[in-house]
């Protein structure tokens, strides 16, 4: 338990250290789900349009994962 | 009519782009895991800086990806404007956020890191100041691509902004050297080897590695999706025209 305490405390730099190790997660997983969901949307547009084209044409390039 | 000879390379791109993405994203977390142990637990506190040295870790790599990501935009970029290869442009493009995120990552935690160690958050020192630049020049690049609607157009604006901001990227590695900075000069990439301790010096070779995984398979999930914009849009036209 102790030691847990002073792992969080950072030698009385947790301010400082935590804030910079979560800004950085934070960052990084927002930028990955966002880049994610634009793909899957885009992948569904055109998907979407090449149903309506209703042709076999531009099967496969937007529909497997 | 849909140009299938334009499409076709991006094809091809995809079909490799898709097989190589789960790898890469199990490499990335692997390293990013072992990175954060070995940053958080197993790395020790400086003698001189306390723990507030473990900022390192993330402060050094994001700075890094900011520096490698702009390299990699300019070098497509001038793909692009040389060989006008479809795939040059696009991938610039997709880099774009990536490098705007990491430069703003790397000027917070340097904040963070500054703040108890030089007992300012912030100093208009030529280091610090050019990394800012390099902010503007992201950001900068990123609206020409907003405002601009014709492609051809857009990717031929923002490839020179990008060729000509990267003059900013040498300015930025240099800077510690060339001007009094409160930065401090580099430790990592010197003529006469690291200047850092091994016991530091692993965890952060660890998480520039996980963050350059990162780099690579956030580019390819936007580089895809970016293709696919372009191939929708040229199904769009072709739909209209009947």
């Amino acid at each position: 338990m102790e030691s847990a305490v002073q792992f969080l405390d950072m030698g009385g730099y947790a301010l400082f250290v935590w804030p910079a190790f979560i800004m950085v997660a934070i960052v990084m997983t927002a930028l990955l789900i966002w880049s994610w969901r634009d793909l899957r949307r885009e992948r569904q547009t055109l998907e979407l349009l090449a149903e309506r084209r209703g042709s076999g044409e531009t099967a496969g390039t937007g529909n497997d994962a | 009519m849909v140009n299938w000879h334009r499409l076709a390379n991006p094809k091809l791109f995809l079909t490799w782009s898709r097989r190589v993405l789960p790898w890469a994203a199990v490499i990335t977390a692997l390293l990013l895991a072992v990175g954060l142990y070995l940053s958080l637990f197993v790395a020790p506190p400086d003698y001189q800086q306390g723990d507030t040295v473990r900022i390192m870790f993330v402060h050094v790599p994001s700075a890094w990806m900011a520096l490698f990501t702009y390299t990699v935009m300019a070098g497509a970029s001038a793909a692009g404007l040389i060989w006008k290869s479809p795939l040059s442009h696009l991938t610039a493009k997709a880099a774009a956020p990536i490098g705007a995120s990491f430069t703003l990552l790397a000027l917070a935690t340097g904040a963070l890191w500054g703040q108890p160690m030089w007992g300012t958050w912030w100093v208009w020192d030529a280091r610090l100041t050019s990394v800012l630049i390099l902010f503007f020049l992201y950001l900068g690049y990123m609206a020409i691509w907003q405002a601009i609607d014709d492609y051809t157009r857009a990717a031929k604006s923002a490839a020179i902004l990008a060729l000509v901001g990267f003059v900013n990227v040498p300015i930025i590695k240099f800077s510690v050297d060339w001007w009094n900075t409160l930065h401090q000069p580099a430790s990592v990439l010197r003529l006469d080897g690291p200047s850092i301790h091994p016991t530091l010096l692993t965890p952060l070779f660890v998480m520039i590695a996980a963050f350059t995984g990162y780099f690579i398979v956030l580019l390819l999930i936007r580089l895809e999706r970016e293709i696919l914009a372009r191939q929708a849009q040229t199904l769009r036209r072709a739909q209209a025209r009947g």
